[in-house]
C-alpha cells in the first residue's frame, strides 16, 4: 500500500531501486488518489492515463509544454492546443524517466495569486477547501500537499511557486533567473518567468532542481551552473550570517500569526549556529511591486499577442480579421489576462515608457543593486513568504489591489532575479506559515542547505490534518 | 524658382544564410507552402528565439562595407502590430541601438563621388506572405479568403537607412545599383528583386534648390525595379513641384505602387501615428560582437565595387564603368587584353547577350577574338562569343574565315544592286548621301555579312559617283 499522503519523491526512488514498487505502480497510486480526492481539490486540468518512464512520477503546471498533451495555461485560447514539442524542462524530466502524471491548474496565463483565475474552476487548498491554494501554481501546490504527486514544476513570475507553496505547506523554489530554461514555457513575463520544483522536502526540491537546471541552447538567457547541486546532508546552520529585513518583515498586512512563527523560526537558526543581524531593503520594498506591476504587463501584453485565432487555438470568426481578432481575444481571455495586457500596453506606449516601462526598469536595477549590497554582509536574507496564511475563495477576487499584496514579500527579489526557497515553518490558526529564504545569484546550494538543517529542526508534518 | 528633389532609401535585404533569423528552417523560396515551419516561427506557446551568428556577422560586414560603426553592445527590440502575417504579434527588429550605424556609401560619378549618408543598418527578421484569395491580382481588397505561407516568415532581414542626401532619381538608381552589387559581392544576399530578396521605400521631398529645409515627405512603396523605381521618383517629383507651384501643400501620404502594373497610379493612403510599443526583447541577451571577429571581418573586406569603378573610369566613362561592375563583368574586363573601350562594349554588349559563362571564359582568347571582330562577319563573331566560355574555346577558327575583300567578287553584286534600284540610285545622285547605307545593307545581305564594310563602301561610292 503506497501512502502518496506522506511519500516523499526521494522515498519513492527508494521503493523503485529497492524493487518494492514500479514506477507504473506509484503513477497508478497517484491516480487512484486523485480519482479519490481531485474532486473536491481540483488541483489537475488533466491527467496521463499512461506511465512512461521507470522514474518517480511528476506533475507539471499546465503552462509547461508537454507533446502530444494538451497545455492551456488554464486560459480558454488555448483549450484542445496540443504542443507539437516537449519544453525543455518536460524533456529533462522525460531523460530523467520521471511519467507524467497530469497538468496541474493555475491562474489564467499565471497572472493571479489564488488560482481562482483559472478559466476551468478554481483550485481549493488540501488543508482546508474553503480556502486557495495560493497562486498562480496552485495546482501543483495542491498537487504535492494533497498526496496527488510526489512533486510538481510550478513557474514562478512574481511568486508563483513559492506564495503557493507556502499556503500549502510544501517546499518550493524560485530559482535564479537563466537556471531552468523556459523554452516551451507559455509566456506571461519573460524577464521574471522561472520554472521551479515544488516538493515536499528540501531535498527532494534539490532532486528535482538537479534534473532540470542548467543551460539550453534553445533558450539564450540560460546559462551553466556554476557548481553541481548538492543535495543538503548538515543539520547545523554554523557560519550561516542570516539577514532579517525589516521592511520585509515589519510590512503592513503581515499577519501575527504568521509574524509568530516566522520569528520563532528566526530564532532557531540561531540556536543553530547561525549569526543572525538585521538589514534594510527599503526601495525595494517600497518600489518593488508596483515596479513588478509595469514591468510584467508590459512583457505580458506582448507575449499574449501571439493568441490571436490564426494559427491554433480559439477562433471566434468575424466579418474581417480585425473583427475575428476582437472576438477572438474577447472571448478567448479572462478578466485578468486583458487587465494586464491593457496596463502593459498603456505603459509601453509612446509618451509613457520613458515614464513607467523605462523608469520601472531603472528602479528594477536599484533593487538589484541595494539585495547586493545586503549580501555583503549576510548569506541568506529571511522573511515571511506571504503576509498571510491561505485566505478564503472569493475573499481577494474582486479585488485586484488586494490580491496583487499576497506578493508584497516574494517580488522586490524576483525582480533581482534572485533564488527563493519558500518553506513550511509552522501553522497559524491551522494553516501553514512560509518561510522564505533568499540568496544571491546561484546559491541555490546554500538555500537548500540552509531550508534542509531549519526543517529538519521544525519537524513540519507536511500532510494536512483533516487528510490524516 | 528652380527646385531640388530630396530623397531617402529604406532598404530590405534577405541574407541567404542557410537558416532563419531565429530557428534553424530553411530558407527557402521555392518550397511547398508551410513545409519550413517550426514551433518557433509559427509563435507556438513558449517558443523562443535563438539568432542566427552568421546573421549577426554579415550584418557586421555590410556594416563595414558601408563605413558604419559597429556598435559594442547592440538590442534587439520587439514591433508590437498585429497582422496575420506576423505570427507573435511582434517583429524582433532593432530600435534605437542598431548594429551598425552612422555609415555611407560613396557613389562614383562623372562629377566626382555622391556621398550618401547610411543613418543604419540593423537586423531583424521577415514577416510570413499573406495570399489573398478570390481576386485576380491577389490584392486585399475584395478577397474572399487570406492565406498565409510562414515559409518566409523569421527570415533574416537586414534594414538599411540612408540619410536624404540623393537629389535625383538617377542618383538613387545609381546608388541602389552600387549597394545591390556591394551585397552580391560579399556573398551575404543575392538581392533579387524578382524573388523579393531586395526591396526598397523611397522618401520623396522637394524645396527650393539652395534652401536646406526638408519639406513634408511621401513614401514611394512597393517599387519592383531600379528603372520603374526612377521614373516612379521623376513623377513625384514633378507632382510636388506642380503642388507647389500652383500654391498648394504636399501631403504627408504613402504612395503604394502595384508591382503587377506600372502604369496603374499607386494607391494613396496617409500615413498613420502607429505606436509600435518597442521594447528591449526580454528572450535574447544584447548582441555584443567581439571585436576581434570585427577586425577579423574588417581584414576580409574585398575591395568593393565603388573603389573598382573609380579604378575603371580612368580608361572608360563612369557610366560604362558602373555598368561592368554592377553587372559583374569587370573582373572579365580587367582580364581581357586589347582596347579598353572596344573590351568594354564588347562585354556590355554582344557579350552580355552571348550567354556565355564571364567565368568560364579564356580572357586572352576572347581579346584575339575582339580585336579581330572588325574582320569576322557579325553572325560569325556572335557565334564565337555564345561559344566563348567553353572548354577549349579557340579564337582561331574564327580568326582564319576572313571577310571578302576581292573587289573581282564584289564588283558584280555591286553592279547587281545598283541596277536593281534605280530610283534610289537617281536619289543619291540627286544628293541624298544618306542612302549609302541602304546599299551597302542590301550588299550585306547578299554576302550574308561577309563582304569587307570597307571595301563595300569604296566600291559604291566609286561607282555612284563616277558614272554620273
Amino acid at each position: 500500500m503506497i501512502d502518496t499522503l506522506r511519500l516523499t519523491a526521494e522515498e519513492a526512488s527508494g521503493l523503485i531501486e529497492r524493487g518494492e514498487a514500479s514506477a507504473a505502480e506509484l503513477h497508478a497510486a497517484y491516480l487512484d488518489a486523485i480519482g479519490e480526492r481531485d474532486g473536491e481539490l481540483h488541483a489537475y486540468l488533466r491527467t496521463v492515463d499512461e506511465s512512461e518512464g521507470g522514474g518517480v512520477p511528476i506533475a507539471f503546471k499546465d503552462l509547461i509544454s508537454t507533446k502530444g498533451v494538451e497545455t492551456t495555461a488554464a486560459s480558454k485560447i488555448l483549450a484542445g492546443y496540443v504542443p507539437v514539442f516537449d519544453s525543455t524542462v518536460a524533456a529533462r524530466c522525460r531523460e530523467a524517466g520521471l511519467p507524467l502524471i497530469g497538468k496541474t491548474n493555475m491562474d489564467e496565463f499565471a497572472m493571479g495569486s489564488s488560482t481562482e483565475n483559472s478559466a476551468f474552476g478554481p483550485t481549493r487548498n488540501p488543508w482546508d477547501p474553503e480556502r486557495v491554494p495560493g497562486g498562480s501554481s496552485g495546482g501543483s501546490a495542491a498537487a504535492v500537499a494533497g498526496g496527488l504527486a510526489p512533486w510538481a514544476l510550478g513557474s514562478d513570475t512574481g511568486g508563483s511557486v513559492k506564495q503557493p507553496a507556502s499556503l500549502c505547506g510544501i517546499v518550493g523554489l524560485r530559482p535564479t533567473y537563466g537556471t531552468v530554461s523556459r523554452y516551451g514555457i507559455v509566456a506571461f513575463a519573460s524577464s521574471l518567468d522561472q520554472i521551479g520544483p515544488m516538493t515536499k522536502t528540501v531535498r527532494d526540491n534539490a532532486l528535482l532542481y538537479r534534473i532540470v537546471a542548467g543551460r539550453d541552447p534553445y533558450d539564450t538567457t540560460t546559462v551553466d551552473l556554476p557548481q553541481p547541486v548538492e543535495l543538503p546532508e548538515g543539520e547545523d546552520l554554523k557560519g550561516v550570517r542570516v539577514g532579517v529585513p525589516a521592511e520585509l518583515n515589519e510590512a503592513e498586512g503581515i499577519e501575527p500569526g504568521v509574524k509568530e512563527a516566522v520569528d520563532r523560526t528566526i530564532d532557531l537558526c540561531r540556536e543553530l549556529g547561525a549569526e543572525v543581524g538585521e538589514t534594510t531593503l527599503p526601495r525595494s520594498v517600497e518600489y518593488g511591486l508596483a515596479c513588478y506591476y509595469l514591468v510584467a504587463p508590459a512583457e505580458a501584453s506582448s507575449n499574449l499577442a501571439r493568441y490571436d485565432g490564426v494559427r491554433y487555438g480559439l477562433r471566434v470568426d468575424g466579418a474581417n480579421v480585425r473583427e475575428m481578432y476582437e472576438r477572438t481575444r474577447d472571448a478567448g481571455f479572462g478578466d485578468e489576462p486583458k487587465r494586464r495586457i491593457m496596463l502593459g500596453a498603456y505603459a509601453l506606449s509612446a509618451g509613457y515608457y520613458d515614464a513607467y516601462y523605462g523608469q520601472a526598469q531603472k528602479v528594477r536595477t536599484v533593487i538589484s543593486h541595494e539585495h547586493a549590497a545586503a549580501f555583503e554582509s549576510f548569506d541568506v536574507l529571511v522573511s515571511p513568504t506571504s503576509p498571510t496564511v491561505a485566505f478564503k475563495l472569493g475573499e481577494k477576487a474582486e479585488n485586484p489591489l488586494a490580491m496583487y499584496l499576497s506578493d508584497v514579500l516574494t517580488i522586490p527579489s524576483n525582480m533581482a532575479g534572485l533564488p527563493g526557497l519558500s518553506i513550511p515553518c509552522g501553522l497559524s490558526e491551522g494553516l501553514p506559515v512560509g518561510f522564505q529564504l533568499i540568496g544571491p545569484q546561484f546559491s541555490e546550494n546554500l538555500l537548500f542547505r540552509v531550508g534542509h538543517a531549519l526543517e529538519t529542526a521544525i519537524g513540519f508534518d507536511f500532510v494536512p490534518e483533516r487528510l490524516t | 524658382m528652380s527646385w531640388e528633389p530630396v530623397i531617402g532609401l529604406e532598404i530590405h535585404i534577405h541574407l541567404k544564410t542557410r537558416t532563419k533569423m531565429f530557428c534553424r528552417c530553411e530558407v527557402t523560396y521555392s518550397e511547398p507552402e508551410n513545409s519550413r515551419t517550426c514551433p518557433v516561427c509559427l509563435a507556438h506557446p513558449g517558443s523562443l528565439p535563438v539568432p542566427n551568428e552568421k546573421a549577426i556577422e554579415w550584418t557586421v560586414k555590410l556594416g563595414l562595407a558601408l563605413e558604419c560603426r559597429i556598435a559594442e553592445h547592440a538590442v534587439f527590440h520587439r514591433k508590437n502590430y498585429f497582422y496575420p502575417d506576423n505570427p507573435k504579434g511582434y517583429q524582433i527588429s532593432q530600435y534605437d541601438e542598431p548594429l551598425c550605424v552612422e555609415g555611407r556609401l560613396l557613389v562614383p560619378g562623372e562629377g566626382g563621388d555622391t556621398e550618401v549618408g547610411i543613418v543604419r543598418a540593423h537586423l531583424e527578421e521577415d514577416a510570413a506572405k499573406n495570399v489573398h484569395l478570390g481576386t485576380a491580382e491577389g490584392r486585399i481588397s475584395g478577397a474572399s479568403a487570406t492565406l498565409v505561407d510562414f515559409n518566409r516568415a523569421g527570415t533574416p532581414l537586414v534594414e538599411i537607412v540612408t540619410q536624404p542626401d540623393l537629389r535625383s532619381a538617377e542618383d538613387a538608381r545609381r546608388f541602389l545599383q552600387l549597394l545591390r552589387q556591394t551585397v552580391v559581392e560579399l556573398g551575404i544576399s543575392d538581392a533579387e528583386m524578382e524573388k523579393g530578396s531586395l526591396r526598397f521605400d523611397v522618401n520623396v521631398s522637394v524645396r527650393p534648390e539652395g534652401s536646406d529645409e526638408l519639406r513634408t515627405r511621401t513614401e514611394l512603396k512597393n517599387l519592383n525595379s531600379f528603372a520603374f523605381a526612377a521614373r516612379a521618383i521623376e513623377r513625384e517629383v514633378e507632382r510636388q513641384v506642380g503642388i507647389y507651384e500652383s500654391g498648394g501643400e504636399v501631403e504627408q501620404e504613402t504612395l503604394h505602387f502595384d508591382p503587377g502594373k506600372e502604369s496603374a497610379p499607386p494607391l494613396r493612403s496617409k500615413e498613420e501615428a502607429q505606436d509600435y510599443r518597442y521594447f528591449p526583447e526580454p528572450d535574447l541577451v544584447p548582441i555584443e560582437p567581439p571585436a576581434e571577429l570585427v577586425e577579423r571581418a574588417r581584414a576580409e573586406l574585398p575591395e568593393l565595387p565603388g573603389a573598382r569603378i573609380r579604378r575603371l573610369a580612368a580608361d572608360l566613362d563612369h557610366a560604362t564603368a558602373a555598368d561592368l561592375v554592377t553587372s559583374g563583368r569587370d573582373s572579365l574586363y580587367e582580364r581581357v587584353p586589347g582596347d579598353r573601350r572596344s573590351v568594354a562594349n564588347v562585354l556590355m554588349n554582344q557579350f552580355a547577350a552571348s550567354g556565355a559563362d564571364p567565368a568560364a571564359v579564356d580572357p586572352d582568347e576572347l581579346g584575339k577574338l575582339i580585336e579581330a571582330r572588325s574582320s569576322i562577319p557579325r553572325d560569325r563573331f556572335t557565334e564565337a562569343l555564345a561559344k566563348s566560355g567553353d572548354a577549349g574555346f579557340s579564337a582561331e577558327a574564327y580568326l582564319g574565315d576572313g571577310l571578302v575583300a576581292d573587289t573581282s567578287e564584289l564588283e558584280p553584286i555591286v553592279d547587281r544592286i545598283l541596277e536593281a534600284n534605280p530610283g534610289q540610285v537617281e536619289s543619291y545622285r540627286g544628293g541624298k548621301e544618306g542612302l549609302l547605307g541602304f546599299f551597302v545593307g542590301q550588299v550585306m545581305r547578299e554576302t550574308q555579312g561577309k563582304a569587307d564594310p570597307k571595301v563595300v563602301n569604296e566600291l559604291l561610292r566609286e561607282k555612284l559617283t563616277s558614272s554620273s
